[in-house]
């Protein structure tokens, strides 16, 4: 489903991605784990070319992310056509970034209507069902200020999965939770995984999540790999220096 | 305590004193001419002039923000081409005051003697006259005062879509919108709130800058008044008239700006535009809670 082939990403003179290469199957769950600044976000945000990367290549479902290959040469692909390979990934952000002059089921409603995807009434009857599945069937009418974090993340998991994306990529989902509405948040994307089977990559500190669902767990640091494997082989016995004393940290 | 306060009021006492005696001589000098103000006030070529006033206010304030919000998005645009174009335009019309480019405009004919629509560089034209007579000094005013505004009205609008969060960006062009349909349904309807306030402010202003096309001889409110006293040589009472009328005005929209920018200034951070009553009325109860603790 996704491939990365040594992704570089510069933010000017710093190298926040120095050769990252991965493989995601589809249905698989897999879990980015590491230390702030590590590169995991900023490589979650290349998936879906909310970022550029400087070279390597990056596919998703076979096809280039954001480029065009002509021979040997790249070119970018136009904004319009960008746009309508990113509606097939979903992303779930840190600090939700809802529609604030939206109300819950509008905000899930927007994209599939704006695009084109769905008529009204079927746009409102699959915003219902999603929102059903997030458990939010009685806020549809609330405008995101009135919900709790939580809330407000499960409305933006709803959102995303209004486009009905192949891949979901979610980038610390439950940072920015109080620790008591962490668990509701997980519960969705426990769900996601094993009732839908969604392909998900999960940026997240949550490691009894990582554990639990995840197929893969890859540990980051410094812009590039360190460790692939189970979460129960890289959980139980980390090889490296640098994952035995991340894991010692968080677990 | 009383002498505290002993040099409030030496200044209130002071600041009523001279407003009496301004107040006195308003009232008595005779070449004010206020019977002549009242005879005027209503008079039907003034309220056509207001009329004129109120047209030119409203026709290049639409020009304006139009044409601002197009180019704030321009001057945004990763293009730099695009974005340089739209910081030249501003540039250019904020640089050069806005009376130099009523009369540029009102001149026009002597610049391109016959204007034409069709394809340049020797291709058939499809349309073409008389430069004088499809540039009428209300269109001279028109393009003048809207085309000046819109440079102004586009930095108003960039701070707007400034101020809206970035991850707002982010999460629209991840759900697959285009720059323009976020920019559209996202971005924009958020900027608002920090959009309208010195629209407001914009449109007074206007109001009163557009006396300026007393100058190309088009009879808004102010040339309406030089004209009679042209006639009448009644100067000093037919200004009063028209500043009157302007007071007028200006008053009315400073109360609908007040009203509007209150709706706007509501919304706190968090808040969409559409608030409901009872959000409105929470969030007052919030504003007071915090404004009664210590």
């Amino acid at each position: 489903m996704v491939r990365a082939e040594e992704v570089h990403k510069r933010f000017g003179r710093l190298e926040v991605l120095k050769g990252i290469s991965l493989e995601v199957q589809p249905g698989e769950v897999m879990c980015l784990l590491g230390p702030s600044g590590s590169g995991k976000s900023t490589f979650l945000r290349c998936i879906n070319h909310l970022e550029k990367i400087n070279s390597g290549r990056l596919y998703v479902d076979g096809e280039l992310v954001g480029y065009r290959q002509q021979g040997d040469k790249l070119h970018e692909l136009h904004d319009s056509e960008v746009a309508r390979k990113r509606a097939e990934i979903g992303m779930v952000f840190q600090r939700f970034n809802l529609f604030p002059h939206m109300t819950a089921i509008e905000n899930v409603i927007e994209a599939p209507l704006l695009l084109k995807r769905k008529t009204k009434a079927q746009a409102r009857q699959s915003a219902q069902q999603l929102l059903a599945l997030v458990g939010l069937s009685d806020r549809a009418d609330t405008y995101p200020s009135q919900l709790s974090g939580g809330q407000q993340q499960r409305v933006a998991i709803a959102r995303a999965l209004a486009m009905e994306p192949k891949l979901m990529l979610f980038d610390e989902p439950t940072s920015a939770l109080d620790p008591e509405l962490v668990g509701e948040v997980l519960d969705v994307m426990r769900r996601l995984a094993t009732e839908v089977g969604m392909t998900m990559i999960v940026v997240t500190h949550e490691i009894g999540f990582a554990r639990e669902v995840g197929d893969t767990v890859v540990f980051m640091d410094d812009g590039v790999v360190v460790e692939t494997g189970a979460p129960r082989e890289v959980f139980a016995n980390p090889r490296h220096e640098r994952t035995k004393a991340f894991l010692s940290k968080v677990l | 305590m009383p002498v505290r306060h002993s040099g409030r009021w030496v200044v209130a006492v002071v600041v009523a004193f001279l407003l009496v005696v301004i107040v006195h001589s308003v009232a008595t000098n005779p070449r004010f001419g206020w019977g002549t103000v009242g005879h005027y006030l209503f008079s039907s070529r003034i309220l056509h002039g207001l009329l004129v006033t109120l047209e030119l206010t409203a026709v290049s304030m639409a020009i304006g923000i139009v044409l601002g919000i197009v180019l704030a998005v321009m001057r945004l645009s990763p293009n730099p081409l695009v974005a340089g174009a739209s910081g030249f335009y501003i540039w250019f019309f904020r640089g050069t005051p806005v009376l130099v480019q009523i009369l540029f405009w009102s001149f026009i004919s002597a610049l391109y003697p016959k204007l034409s629509l069709g394809i340049p560089f020797g291709g058939p034209e499809l349309v073409h006259g008389n430069a004088n007579s499809i540039i009428t000094p209300f269109l001279a005013a028109i393009l003048a005062l809207g085309l000046n505004e819109a440079a102004y009205m586009a930095e108003i609008v960039r701070a707007g879509i400034i101020s809206v969060d970035e991850g707002q960006t982010d999460a629209a062009s991840a759900l697959g919108m285009t720059r323009l349909q976020t920019m559209r349904r996202i971005v924009l309807p958020q900027a608002m709130r920090v959009i309208i306030p010195p629209t407001g402010n914009e449109t007074i202003s206007m109001l009163k800058t557009t006396s300026l096309v007393s100058v190309i001889a088009y009879p808004e409110l102010l040339y309406s008044a030089q004209l009679i006293y042209a006639v009448n040589y009644l100067q000093i009472p037919l200004l009063l008239t028209a500043s009157i009328w302007y007071l007028v005005v200006t008053t009315i929209l400073s109360i609908g700006q007040y009203y509007i920018e209150r709706h706007y200034g509501r919304g706190a951070s968090s808040r969409g535009n559409e608030t409901t009553l009872l959000q409105r009325w929470r969030s007052g109860l919030m504003i007071r809670h915090e404004g009664a603790a210590p």
